[in-house]
């Protein structure tokens, strides 16, 4: 067995493992009596990526929880080179599965050589790091097991699966849309994603200047061209080897006729072929990077234009800082029990896309559950205990009542199904009654009411309200524990 | 160089249009002015069929469940007097909450699984527990211990997925939509639990009826007394068993806190729901009078809203 072969056996290994721990990431599949812990490390490939680790360090100065795992990426990358590209990162095993469909009879060494636009991707890498400083993190837009995780979450899992996990997302379409778009680039050139746009690849690259495991040439080399034949990274190991590009796929070694490529340690040092970013694109990246973001924060970010009307999941960090961590993987989305937690786009802004928002008339809050905050990789959703979420409470938001259209108000029916579903003890929906004249005939009815001091704005009330297209009593943000801006009890 | 348009060339183009036009007319004809089929309607099955069954009640304290139940079946006329051999039984009790059995918001999963067990051993062929819950119904699955216990005891404990239309008669619910496992067993036991409700003041074997809906059941919430005695005239269950091991005297039919519920050990077995909300709206505390259902449900014949009528004992296991 040559290591080509094995690599294949880690890369299917991998690709299956992130699926199955996707699959394994819907509570109803655990044999657990209780929903209070996760018994599998459903969020081992979004915590092991080192750009997750060091933007989330860059925004917000701490490195959370199990992201100390990608170190381990990390010291990998600075021995073997780009091992995680070519071996373990489930995307590149997507792309090189396509890149190798879409480019079955085509004749591949031209595609493979290494072209002026493999640089962008350093380029993305620098914009997202300096945002990170600035106090944006923007990383999760592109960042590859983020975007898989979230894209394969909401959209694809929900159509393949649809029997078993019975969740669907708001706007899951586009993430399915963007995904598969990604993938058909790789009719340009394979694996046009990790060449040209992949950020981890960009800092991975950048970590993998001098690994002690390399691609060595000796001398003798007849220039035939036939290692680009299969080359992933499109590195060129006959020429100057790009040594950043190459992703470790080894597809080089057994067809060079003359036999002087090999994977071992040391060898050489190539100066040759070294990352050149001009000095004028890099300080023109540098000014943009430095101008964007601070162009997006003057009206996104600043607190005055934040949009108090979206409801975090419980336990979210005050906005400014949820944005700061969110890395928008979609892993409190996918664990969600009830449905409850959606990507947004529309209710927030441009920074915010994609973070997840709790939309009650799709699904409730579950009063005992807290497995969001158990799998967020980076905190922005803070661990808490379901006892903690009772007692204290946490709370999401208020429920407000619309007279306007609320049964017993405006049509004299009696309902208060609000209050027959409120899950707090004492119950948040409380009644009045009262006497009302309906067209000469009097009757008694129970007016519904909120208590703000038992009300978390959970949901269900919005959820279960027979008026169905606009919920006579819905949860607005206003109250929410996270924000003291927002508060509204004293 | 153009080709002469030969009579061959002519058939041929000819026929292939005549075909061409003959299929899209067709087609259009045979679509055309078609409506869809009406849903097709079904009704419940009589559940107390070639059974003698007549209005009896019996009240048992105690907590050791096995015992209160095979008790409280010798003492209403033996088990054998409710089904027979090699029948389906479905006991529909109240699952609808998320939450833990010491909350009592669910019927008592171990008084479940006793009454599966006993079904199952006089020579039941299968018991099926079944409830459309509230809340998520996996969380609830899991949490009011139903699956775990009911699964143990041999039962099969689901949760219906599909609905089909039924025809209830009433006046406030003519069809509406079940879960279609109600419709497919030959028994069915009513297994409801004592709770204050804020709206139909209690909630207990005949409000328990509410779970078999499925669709926007909370409309309903609009004519609640009516819809519940619709509910229990169309369903006539075979037994109701009341659990008032915990009734729950505040915050329900949620509860939430240990402090909403109160344990009184209680269990009834009766053939006359009504009497059973009768006795259910007396231990609460409530005047028989302020429960419209009871009322209503007298007029239509459904029972009695004087449960010491047909009281034949009360058995105190405890002592």
């Amino acid at each position: 067995m040559n290591l080509k072969t094995i690599r294949l056996i880690y890369q299917i290994f991998f690709f299956f493992s992130f699926f199955i721990l996707i699959i394994l990431a819907t509570p109803f599949v655990w044999k657990e009596e209780d929903f209070s812990q996760v018994p599998y490390p459903t969020n081992f490939f979004l915590e092991i990526s080192p750009l997750h680790s060091i933007s989330t360090l860059l925004s917000t100065g701490i490195v959370y929880k199990n992201l100390i795992l990608s170190l381990f990426v990390i010291i990998l990358t600075l021995i073997f080179g780009r091992v995680f590209c070519g071996w373990i990162c489930p995307f590149g095993t997507l792309h090189q599965f396509f890149s190798w469909i879409f480019h079955l009879k085509k004749e591949s060494i031209k595609q493979n050589t290494y072209k002026k636009s493999y640089k962008i991707k350093y380029f993305i890498l620098i914009f997202f790091l300096i945002s990170a400083f600035l106090g944006l993190n923007l990383e999760g837009f592109l960042e590859p097991l983020s975007l898989m995780y979230r894209s394969i979450s909401t959209s694809f899992l929900s159509i393949l699966l649809s029997n078993f996990i019975k969740a669907d997302y708001s706007h899951g379409w586009f993430l399915g849309i963007f995904f598969i778009f990604l993938i058909f680039l790789n009719f340009i050139f394979p694996r046009f994603w990790c060449r040209v746009l992949c950020p981890l690849g960009a800092l991975l690259g950048l970590l993998s200047f001098s690994p002690l495991f390399k691609i060595n040439k000796k001398e003798g080399c007849t220039s035939c061209n036939k290692c680009l034949k299969n080359c992933q990274g499109g590195d060129e190991p006959h020429k100057e080897h790009y040594q950043r590009e190459c992703i470790v796929c080894l597809n080089c070694i057994s067809p060079c006729p003359e036999k002087v490529l090999s994977y071992s340690f040391l060898g050489k040092i190539t100066e040759k072929g070294k990352l050149d970013l001009s000095r004028r694109s890099l300080i023109f990246t540098i000014f943009g990077s430095l101008l964007i973001p601070s162009l997006i924060k003057s009206s996104a970010g600043r607190k005055k234009f934040l949009n108090y009307n979206m409801i975090r999941p419980p336990g979210a960090l005050e906005e400014s800082e949820f944005l700061k961590r969110c890395i928008k993987c979609g892993s409190c989305m996918k664990i969600c029990p009830t449905n409850a937690l959606h990507p947004a786009f529309s209710e927030t802004t441009f920074e915010g896309i994609w973070t997840p928002v709790l939309i009650p008339k799709i699904g409730y809050c579950a009063q005992n559950c807290n497995l969001c905050s158990l799998v967020c990789p980076t905190g922005a959703i803070v661990p808490f205990t379901i006892e903690e979420k009772i007692a204290k409470p946490i709370r999401i938001g208020s429920a407000v009542i619309d007279p306007s259209r609320c049964l017993p108000y405006a049509y004299g029916t009696p309902c208060i199904v609000c209050e027959e579903m409120c899950p707090t003890s004492p119950k948040s929906i409380y009644f009045e009654e009262k006497e009302i004249d309906v067209r000469g005939e009097k009757k008694s009815i129970k007016l519904p009411k909120v208590d703000l001091k038992y009300c978390n704005g959970c949901g269900i009330c919005e959820n279960k309200c027979p008026i169905q297209s606009h919920p006579a009593i819905y949860v607005i943000s206003a109250g929410e524990t996270r924000q003291k801006e927002n508060k509204i009890l004293l | 160089m153009k080709k002469s348009f030969d009579r061959r060339e002519f058939l041929k183009r000819f026929f292939k249009i005549g075909f061409a036009s003959a299929f899209s007319s067709a087609l259009f004809l045979y679509f055309h002015n078609k409506e869809k089929k009406d849903e097709k309607i079904f009704s419940f099955p009589d559940f107390r069929k070639n059974l003698k069954i007549n209005p009896e009640m019996v009240i048992l304290k105690g907590k050791d469940l096995k015992k209160i139940v095979e008790t409280g079946f010798k003492s209403i006329g033996g088990i054998e007097k409710y089904f027979k051999k090699g029948e389906t039984i479905l006991l529909k009790p109240n699952m609808a909450w998320d939450r833990a059995p010491e909350q009592g918001a669910n019927t008592n999963p171990y008084l479940i699984s006793e009454v599966a067990k006993i079904f199952l051993k006089n020579g039941a062929k299968k018991v099926i527990i079944a409830d459309v819950p509230c809340n998520e119904k996996n969380k609830v699955l899991e949490r009011s211990g139903i699956l775990r216990e009911g699964r143990a005891s041999g039962a099969e404990v689901l949760v219906p997925e599909n609905s089909i239309l039924v025809n209830f008669g009433g006046k406030t619910i003519s069809k509406f939509e079940v879960g279609d496992i109600f419709l497919k067993a030959d028994r069915i036991i009513n297994m409801p639990v004592v709770k204050v409700h804020s709206l139909a003041g209690i909630t207990c074997a005949m409000k328990n009826w509410y779970g078999i809906l499925m669709g926007r059941r909370n409309r309903l919430h609009q004519d609640i007394y009516q819809s519940v005695v619709d509910l229990t005239g169309a369903v006539k269950s075979t037994l109701c068993i009341i659990d008032a091991t915990r009734i729950m005297v505040s915050n329900g039919p949620t509860g939430g806190s240990l402090s909403d519920v109160v344990e009184k050990n209680l269990i009834v077995f009766t053939t006359d729901e009504v009497a059973g909300d009768t006795w259910a709206t007396e231990i609460l505390g409530k005047s028989t009078s302020s429960n419209v259902a009871i009322s209503l449900a007298k007029a239509k014949g459904l029972g009695t809203d004087n449960y010491k009528e047909i009281l034949k004992e009360t058995i105190d296991l405890e002592s």
